[in-house]
């Protein structure tokens, strides 16, 4: 059983400094949708933030003291480097203490951890992207990849649904997405007056393509729920188990595989994951409250 | 009496009362000396000075939700078997101070972690080492190091003390790693009546022996360790047949003993506080008052704590079925892939310490009698 490889973290990092918060201040924090918001964040040592890079899929520890630390997902291009985006659903103490946060506010960041989407391992391949919800923004900087390297992969497919017309986020984004040729499908739960669009859940959306199984890699973040209906969807269409990247959410506390939170079987969600080939995890992510 | 050899690997027989300049030395080296004691009718490891402060002539009675501290019927001062404590609080603290912020302006962020103590500790039971041994793995990575946890752990100088007594939840037998100690001591003891025979297990073991009345271990003293030894194996109050795990476990993830076991079980997360190999934490911020100054702790956790498996979508694991699942599981089961060891060492706590005593080893039983293969 092999997880995908770990992030391409400099072998000088010692493990003092993966478990420090180092400060970080927000160079922008925009509301997106209704108590969802994106913040930008600098480290405000230029060193650090010169020689900070991510792959598309890891997260990072956003800490505040007194309130508590987060996982979240890195948003944002990798390519763009002067900051790092974070776009946050404000459910609790700390995701709601960093929506209140100013412009030059300081915050304790360390990361990025986990796994990444193996994109550069899929050049050459049809590539269907299934999101919902708050599982877009983990997925986004893979379509920054695939916008920067167009040519290097075959059909893109984006699948994204949400509640309803105005819990989308990134709309403003999508026309840019298609006009580089990837086909962007969304659809909500429900609709409402202004909606023309596609009404059900995502894995209906898989009904509207033929997928080439042969060279079809599927990567998908949301909901539990929905991620187990996009594989099953995924591997009715013959695409293979090992070509299907899930990524996962749970309870994190240290990033680093030795808190035990995150465990799913003998997987640290943190470390080995967040983001697994599905035919890793398939005997324990069928099991009910594993 | 000098000249003994005295070399790694080597047994030799160190008089009784040689136990408290050994003691004073390690303190001359530095170390604090940790043993057990008793207090409050229970074994704990605490500050020891020497063989006065050791629970001389005393065993415990061991069962299914029963501990009673009793007379041994010998002299002899390490014939008490382990209580609710472990060495791990040693090496993992149950509190442990992260980092301090102090708010002026901004946050400055201060270094909390206090140098880590040297720490000796007298009394290691076999299965204890194993566990500490255990505990390395998770803490102590090739791609990974718990900067707490390595800083004590290195520090140490482990004294064990094989065991001759073992109590009625004990199963070390059965998981390979007592009643005799094999190795990840600097000294080990098997205590006789009249005399420790002593094991040395490392140069700093070997130094700290020099220049003490030593004498050769005698033959027939050798020969009565041995039969002791030999002796507790079979006198183990438990046993675990452990050929099919990890796989029996991971197998039946759906099996009805889940939710029997479920509707005894408590949730009270005792089986892993006790547990010498549990290393699950948790996060907290301490705040002053005025909001300006924050401690960040970090502290012991339990997969049988409801808010252990709480995030964003919900609780991964809302019930004491799966809850219990997970210890289980995981102990016996995951635990083997990802540390190449299973996660017990058969020291039975977490069987003597249930409120409502449930039984590990009764409970992969029943797990096998009715065996549902998914
Ligand atoms: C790899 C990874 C990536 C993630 N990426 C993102 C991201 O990009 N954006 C994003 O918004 N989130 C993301 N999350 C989720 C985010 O980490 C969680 O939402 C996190 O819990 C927020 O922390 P909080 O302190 O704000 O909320 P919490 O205080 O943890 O509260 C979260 C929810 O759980 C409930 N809760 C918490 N503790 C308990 C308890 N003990 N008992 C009962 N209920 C409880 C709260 O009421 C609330 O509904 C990610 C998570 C992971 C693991
Ligand atoms: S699971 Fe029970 S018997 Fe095994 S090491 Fe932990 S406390 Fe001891
Ligand atoms: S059994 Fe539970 S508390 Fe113990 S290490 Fe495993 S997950 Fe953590
Ligand atoms: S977050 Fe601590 S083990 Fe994964």
């Amino acid at each position: 059983m092999t997880t995908l490889a770990a992030s391409k973290r400099p072998a000088a990092v010692s493990s003092e400094e993966l478990l420090n918060p180092c400060w970080a201040e927000v160079t922008d924090l925009r509301e997106e949708i209704d108590s969802t918001f994106t913040v930008w964040l600098k480290f405000k040592d230029p060193a650090l933030q010169k020689g900070y890079a991510f792959e598309p899929g890891q997260f990072n520890m956003l800490y505040l003291p007194g309130y508590g630390e987060a996982a979240i997902s890195i948003c944002s291009d990798p390519e763009k480097r002067d900051a790092i985006g974070h776009t946050v659903r404000a459910v609790g103490n700390v995701t709601r203490a960093i929506g209140r946060m100013k412009k030059g506010d300081e915050i304790g960041l360390r990361g990025p951890f986990g796994t990444h989407w193996p994109i550069e391992q899929l050049e050459g391949r049809d590539i269907l992207l299934a999101a919902g919800g708050i599982g877009l923004p983990p997925l986004r900087p893979a379509v920054y990849h695939i916008l920067h390297n167009r040519a290097k992969y075959g059909k893109v497919i984006l699948l994204y649904g949400a509640r309803s017309p105005s819990d989308l986020l990134y709309t403003n984004e999508f026309e840019a997405w298609r006009k580089s040729d990837i086909d962007v499908q969304v659809t909500v739960d429900r609709a409402d007056d202004t909606w023309k669009g596609q009404v059900g859940v995502v894995p209906l959306l898989f009904y509207r393509f033929r997928l080439d199984p042969a060279k079809t890699a599927v990567m998908t973040c949301g909901p539990e729920i929905m991620i187990r209906f996009v594989v099953f969807e995924a591997l009715a269409r013959r695409i293979p188990a090992d070509r299907i990247y899930v990524s996962l959410e749970r309870n994190m506390k240290c990033g680093q595989g030795f808190c035990g939170h995150c465990q799913l079987g003998p997987f640290f969600v943190c470390k080995d994951g967040p983001v697994f080939p599905y035919s890793v995890i398939e005997p324990y992510f069928g099991v009910e409250e594993f | 009496m000098a000249d003994i050899p005295l070399s790694v690997g080597t047994t030799v027989a160190l008089p009784k009362d040689q136990l408290d300049p050994l003691l004073s030395r390690l303190r001359d080296k530095g170390y604090r000396t940790i043993g057990p004691r008793i207090r409050d009718d229970a074994v704990v490891y605490e500050p020891i000075e020497g063989l006065a402060d050791l629970p001389r002539g005393l065993t415990s009675v061991q069962e299914a939700g029963r501990y009673r501290i009793v007379a041994s019927g010998n002299q002899r001062y390490f014939d008490i078997t382990p209580g609710a404590q472990s060495w791990k609080q040693f090496f993992f603290p149950p509190r442990v101070s992260l980092l301090e912020f102090q708010k002026n302006g901004g946050w400055k962020k201060h270094s909390a972690t206090e140098s880590a103590p040297r720490l000796a500790l007298v009394g290691v039971r076999p299965c204890e080492l194993a566990a500490i041994e255990i505990q390395d793995r998770a803490f102590l990575r090739e791609d990974f190091t718990d900067p707490i946890y390595r800083d004590r752990r290195k520090n140490a100088f482990l004294v064990a003390v094989n065991c001759l007594h073992p109590c009625g939840t004990c199963f070390c037998a059965s998981m390979g790693t007592g009643p005799k100690a094999s190795g990840g001591f600097d000294l080990c003891l098997t205590e006789l009546d009249e005399v420790f025979l002593v094991e040395i297990g490392t140069d700093a073991g070997l130094e700290m022996l020099k220049g003490l009345p030593l004498k050769a271990a005698d033959k027939a003293d050798v020969q009565k360790a041995e039969a002791g030894l030999a002796s507790a194996k079979e006198r183990m109050g438990r046993t675990l047949e452990i050929g099919d795990l990890p796989d029996l476990l991971l197998k039946n993830l759906e099996h009805p003993e889940w939710q029997a076991v479920a509707a005894r079980c408590m949730s009270c997360s005792s089986c892993t506080l006790v547990c010498p190999t549990c290393f699950c934490w948790d996060t907290q911020d301490r705040t002053s008052l005025d909001g300006a100054h924050t401690e960040r702790q970090r502290v012991w956790d339990s997969c049988f704590n409801p808010g252990y498996s709480h995030q964003a979508g919900g609780n991964t694991r809302p019930t004491t079925r799966s809850r219990y699942r997970q210890w289980l599981t995981h102990k016996f089961g995951s635990w083997k892939e990802q540390y190449g060891v299973l996660g017990c060492v058969g020291c039975g706590r977490c069987i003597t310490w249930c409120p409502v005593k449930i039984d590990v080893t009764e409970e992969i039983a029943a797990l096998r009698k009715e065996e549902v293969r998914s």
